[in-house]
């Protein structure tokens, strides 16, 4: 299936300095899904060239042959990582998507290259390869590692414990199996990146399939059930290192945002919500010596509000939690993007010093309570959430779906999905001026643009 | 004296060859001046380098060299051009394997064993074997002893070129041109090579014929 060039593929940059020269995008990739799961989930091509006609709307979808799959993730099959000398492939092309059903466990294999408006499905990995090969199930995150493509899943076939990475041939797309070989006490699985240049991997924790697929469970919530810990491992011997624990009362530490440059050890995480006051935050975590160790770094307050402007699951609590759920770095490592999907915020931070943060900017759209508009839309419901930036850092990709069953019970009048995107300033600040907004029939979910995001590469290059 | 010299000066070409591929070893030196931001961690990883190379190219060395002095040279030949033509087609076919376990923080030990599976799968010893063909056969009135000194004169010169070669790209990659060449001029040697194998595992066979 793969194919072979005789030099480089162009998308690929050594560094992330150089990465964030490459051309702009002049298309994305949106996967969108039907919360019913009657009608087949889309992979949809987006026109985002400011100078077309066409601005921001829809010019191409791919379906498949099933329904409620619930797109959610979705990448590459390979990018810049292959540059990596300890397991170079240059020349093997960036041409197929690989998208998860988050729900089915099956694996979606599409080909931009004949026609990158409208990808073809050439490949399917269904679940039950996934559960006899790796004994994993509910696929994730998916990044082009040096040697293969690395695939978190939540949880076990059965739905418990323990999720956890497994890795697929990038040349056949064969499931190769599981990853760890010494995972230690790590159980919960959610997202996972890695420091290239100090061989480290870092997992976060979300929840199991079961703890999560009905909605989010008050029970379990306020219990301090749901992840709360980071894992650090050692990505080629792949044994598991260190455990970080951030406290019981942090729930749902998810979005992992490592340095794009390898030679520096630091990253972000983001935690959904903290029992004691239903903030959010944001933490630093870096190498120390030879441990690591993570620092709260951003706290963004529960937002009051009268129970009745708020969904069952909020009314006892009068305030609406700001909801971090997705979090994105700028290739330069300096700007710092932060979706607070409960209040309806989007924020920029300056992250020039990663242990003192600058808040630079903010936009509402949406809100649980705020129901903030755009310029182009009346009042919006879903808040920003997934978060897409371009190598050259200038926009920011939103959409507003969270996960089909947790959609409910936040905005229980039922989603109306909208994309946009968001000029930010090379200075710092963001404005909605001059950005495009679209609203869709299914709900959207993680966008990937053309030839590489902020989110899709990984480099082993200052 | 131009017949005994040709076997010596393609061993060092070959060398070069190797010197100049990016995914044999000067990159991996680059990555980790540019991880520690210091000239001598360039330079320091070329040894370690070298002396995986030079085992994978000994082994296969020693083996053509022991072959030639128990083997008629028909058979050797015959042998050589199978190995080489299958091999190249199994690069053809799996172009890609990369050697397991192995990340940005290879020590001494861990850089020469990468270099060492590196250069193995990618038959770069066997890629010698036409050329060792041509060196003189000392077994039939010497001691292994000789063979092996021959094989390892052989090994070294081979990869003293590549060093070389090596040394000099890592460095000015490091300190003028930048990592952004890798885009432009990194070929794909793997294909080329495949094709060379093929190609010489033919022309060993036409000679035993």
């Amino acid at each position: 299936m793969a194919t072979t060039l005789l030099k480089p593929d162009q998308t690929f940059y050594p560094s992330p300095r150089l990465a964030a020269k490459a051309p702009v995008e002049t298309l994305a990739y949106m996967v969108t899904f039907d919360p019913n799961r009657k009608k087949p989930d889309g992979l949809l091509t987006l026109d985002v060239d400011p100078k077309s006609a066409g601005f921001g709307t829809q010019v191409g979808r791919a379906e498949v042959p099933n329904v409620g799959d619930e797109f959610h993730h979705f990448g590459w099959n390979v990018c810049s990582s292959a540059l990596c000398p300890y397991a170079a492939h240059p020349h093997l092309e960036r041409r197929y998507l690989l998208v998860p059903g988050l729900r089915s466990s099956r694996i979606y294999i599409f080909d931009i290259k004949p026609d990158p408006k409208q990808p073809k499905l050439v490949h399917t990995i269904e679940a039950k390869e996934i559960a006899e090969r790796a004994g994993y199930s509910r696929p994730h995150t998916i990044h082009c590692g040096p040697d293969g493509i690395y695939v978190s899943a939540l949880g076990a076939p059965d739905g418990n414990a323990p999720g956890g990475i497994f890795v697929i041939d990038h040349d056949t797309f064969a499931v190769k199996g599981r990853w760890e070989l010494d995972r230690g006490p790590q159980q919960l699985a959610y997202d996972f990146w890695w420091h290239l240049g100090y061989d480290t991997a870092i997992t976060s924790e979300w929840g199991t399939p079961n703890m999560v697929e009905a909605g989010v469970n008050p029970e379990l919530l306020l219990a301090g059930q749901y992840g709360h810990k980071l894992h650090i491992w050692d990505l080629p011997k792949r044994r598991h290192r260190q455990e970080i624990d951030l406290g019981k009362e942090q729930q749902m530490v998810l979005e992992l945002r490592p340095a794009h440059d390898p030679s520096k050890a630091h990253g972000f995480v983001g935690v959904v919500v903290s029992l004691k006051d239903l903030s959010s935050s944001i933490w630093t975590w870096y190498l120390d010596g030879s441990t690591y160790k993570v620092e709260k770094v951003i706290e963004i307050p529960a937002e009051p509000a009268d129970p009745n402007d708020l969904p069952p699951l909020l009314k006892g609590f009068k305030a609406v939690p700001p909801l971090v759920t997705d979090i994105n770095l700028s290739l330069d490592d300096r700007w710092l993007y932060v979706s607070a999907w409960g209040t309806g915020e989007f924020l920029q931070f300056d992250v020039s010093d990663p242990f003192k943060p600058k808040k630079t900017g903010s936009v509402h759209l949406g809100g649980i309570v705020r129901k903030a508009a755009h310029p182009k839309s009346g009042p919006l419901n879903g808040g920003p959430q997934m978060v897409e930036l371009s190598r050259d850092g200038n926009r920011a990709y939103l959409t507003n779906s969270l996960y089909a069953s947790w959609d409910e019970q936040f905005y229980p009048e039922g989603i109306k999905s909208w994309a946009t995107s968001i000029h930010a300033r090379p200075e710092g600040g963001l404005s909605l001026d001059d950005g495009f907004f679209s609203t869709f029939e299914q709900r959207t979910h993680q966008v990937h643009l053309q030839g590489g995001d902020a989110s899709s590469d990984s480099y082993c290059y200052s | 004296m131009i017949n005994a010299l040709w076997p010596w000066a393609a061993l060092a070409l070959l060398g070069a060859y190797h010197g100049i591929n990016p995914g044999m070893g000067w990159l991996f030196a680059v990555a980790r001046g540019m991880q520690e931001k210091s000239r001598r961690a360039v330079l320091s990883s070329l040894l370690p380098i070298a002396i995986g190379h030079e085992a994978s190219i000994v082994m296969v060395v020693v083996a053509v060299s022991l072959t030639e002095a128990f083997v008629p040279p028909f058979f050797v030949r015959l042998l050589a051009a199978l190995v080489l033509v299958t091999f190249g087609l199994y690069k053809l076919l799996r172009l890609r394997s990369h050697p397991s376990g192995f990340g940005m923080r290879v020590g001494f030990t861990g850089l020469a064993g990468w270099s060492f599976l590196m250069s193995s799968a990618h038959g770069a010893g066997l890629m010698l074997a036409p050329v060792l063909l041509g060196l003189p056969v000392y077994a039939a009135y010497h001691s292994l002893r000789e063979i092996s000194l021959q094989a390892v004169a052989a090994a070294s010169l081979h990869v003293a070129a590549m060093l070389f070669v090596m040394g000099v790209v890592s460095v000015v990659v490091y300190e003028r041109v930048g990592v952004g060449i890798l885009r432009r001029s990194w070929f794909n040697l793997d294909l080329g090579w495949s094709l060379v194998l093929i190609a010489s595992g033919a022309v060993t066979l036409f000679t035993a014929v």
